[in-house]
This record gives C-alpha cells, structure tokens and sequence, in this order.
C-alpha cells in the first residue's frame, strides 16, 4: 500500500531474486533438500491462492500440493526472469482452477465472465467510527471478516484474496488468475469497496444500536 | 482547475491506495479528498478494512501443513534419487 517504501522494496526484490536462483542452481545439481528452502517463505501464499479459488481446506491443500511437485518436477523449465514464487504461484492458480471445473462441471464461462463495468457505489458513511470495530471481540471480528470475504462473488474474492491478504503484487496476482493487470485493477477496485460495505453492513446488522445505515 | 468528481475518485481509490497513479491524478484526487467528506471517509474505511483483512494472524496455515508437504516432497527426492 501506500506506505510502502518503493525502493526498499527493489532491493528486497533483488535480493530474493539472487538467493532463488542460488537454490535452483543447487536443487538442479541434484541437492533436492534445498528444495524446502526455495518453497518455504512461499507455503502460506501457495495455500492461500488455492484457497482463494477453492474455497475447501481439503481440496486447498491437496492442489497445493500437486503445484509444488509439480513445480520441483519442471524446475528445468523455470527461466528465473519473474521471481519463483510468481511462477509457483501460476502453477497453483491454474490448478486450483482446473480442479474447480471439474468439481463443478461448469463452463469457466462464467467465473471468467467479464467484468460488469457498471459504476460500484458504495455505502455512504458519516464517518468511520460509526463502524463498532472497537466493540467487536477479536474472535467476531475474524469472523465478520470472514463472512465479508465469503459474501463477495467469486471473481471478487479471488482477486483480493490474492492481493490484499496473500499480498501478491499486481503483476503476481494477474499471473495466477490468467487475466490481464487492468482487469486485475479493475475487479480489485470493486472487490474492495464490496468487502468494505460487506463488511460495515455486517457490523451493523449485529451492533444495531450504533446502527445508522442509510437504506 | 480541472477537478474530479465523486464518482472518478471512487474509481481511483483502490489505486491510490497501492500507489499506482500519476503524480497529476494523484494532486487532483487529494484535493478532492480535502474538500469532499464522504470520499475522505470512503477512502479511510476501505484502507482500515484492507488493514484487517490483511492482518496474517487470522488466516492460518492448517496444521500440520508444512509438514505434510515436506513428507510428500521427501517421497519425491527418494524416487528421483533412485529413477533417475
């Protein structure tokens, strides 16, 4: 976001950049263990991209799997220009995908279908600490979030799943979806502004007594 | 002075708030914030909700995951260690 120290960032960037290709070159030396290295700062944005679209623990899980062997076993066709894990991370979104079509037996039609460009107007707020954040024990706060994030439509959740809570980049987010960065830019905006009415209107119903939200 | 409208900025928050916008669309869109409440507020709660969403400590590996990967992957060196 915002705060973020650009540069810093670069650095960073260079700096993973370098020690993956290290551990790559291991690994394809035949010093395998090295693997674990290369794939544990990653784990949770594996799991959470494969959550994101699948929505169940078990099959999450199952698919991360699959997409992290299956990684080790094309590392030779890993040419190390984007970073690994954007790599790993396509991997694990084409994956979970498949496994959704098959789970549905639906047309990818319609999770792909394009993005209703309607303007999104958001609930107005007099002022945020109208919003009983305070209030809410931490346990029912996860929860409420949950229940946001859930609320959201498919094309919706998946996109800020990836960006804002995985924290993927936009390039990054756009490689494991497979769709263009300004139809990221574009569903993430909508997809952020729904989780915040969701989740307002959420408070609200079970704090009614703050509750001023206008109809 | 060309100037945004409420609609035009809602547009831009969500890149305003990752900082992908130019220098000019950035001047107009904070001076639209100054003047106009209901933006500001829209801006500030959309930030706060990503801020929580965003908090790691919620969303929690399953247990035992880590370790789960580790026995397959080792499964996986064994049989490429003696295959190939």
């Amino acid at each position: 976001m915002r705060m973020q120290n650009t540069l810093v960032k670069e650095s960073e960037n260079d700096r993973v950049l370098e020690r993956e290709r290290e551990l790559i070159t291991e690994i394809m030396a035949g010093n395998h263990e090295r693997y674990y290295e290369l794939i544990a700062p990653i784990e949770r944005r594996v799991y959470y991209t494969a959550y994101a679209i699948l929505r169940t623990e078990a099959d999450a899980e199952e698919v991360s799997q699959e997409a992290i062997l299956k990684a080790f076993r094309g590392l030779r066709t890993f040419r190390g220009e984007a970073r690994f894990s954007s790599w790993l991370l396509s991997i694990v979104g084409n994956e979970a995908r498949m496994r959704l079509r098959k789970r549905r037996e639906v047309s990818l039609e319609l999770l792909k279908s394009p993005d209703n460009e309607d303007e999104y107007t958001p609930i107005e707020l007099a002022e945020w600490r109208e919003i009983p954040v305070e209030a809410l024990a931490q346990k029912e706060l996860a929860a409420r979030l949950e229940e946001a994030l859930a609320a959201l439509p498919e094309i919706y959740r998946e996109v800020l799943t990836l960006r804002d809570i995985d924290e993927l980049n936009i390039a990054e987010t756009s490689a494991a979806l497979e769709i263009s960065v300004p139809a990221v830019k574009t569903r993430l905006s909508r997809a952020r502004l729904m989780v915040r009415d969701y989740f307002i209107s959420r408070s609200w119903a079970r704090h009614s007594a703050v509750g001023k939200a206008k109809p | 002075m060309i100037t945004l409208n409420c609609e035009e900025v809602r547009r831009e928050i969500s890149n305003y708030l990752d900082d992908d916008m130019s220098p000019r669309m950035r001047r107009l869109l904070e001076a639209h914030l100054e003047q106009c409440r209901n933006c500001a507020v829209l801006l500030d709660s959309t930030h706060n909700v990503l801020v929580l969403l965003a908090d790691e400590q919620r969303f929690e590996l399953p247990a035992g995951f880590s370790f789960r990967v580790r026995q397959m992957l080792a499964k996986e060196f064994e049989k490429k260690q003696n295959g190939d």
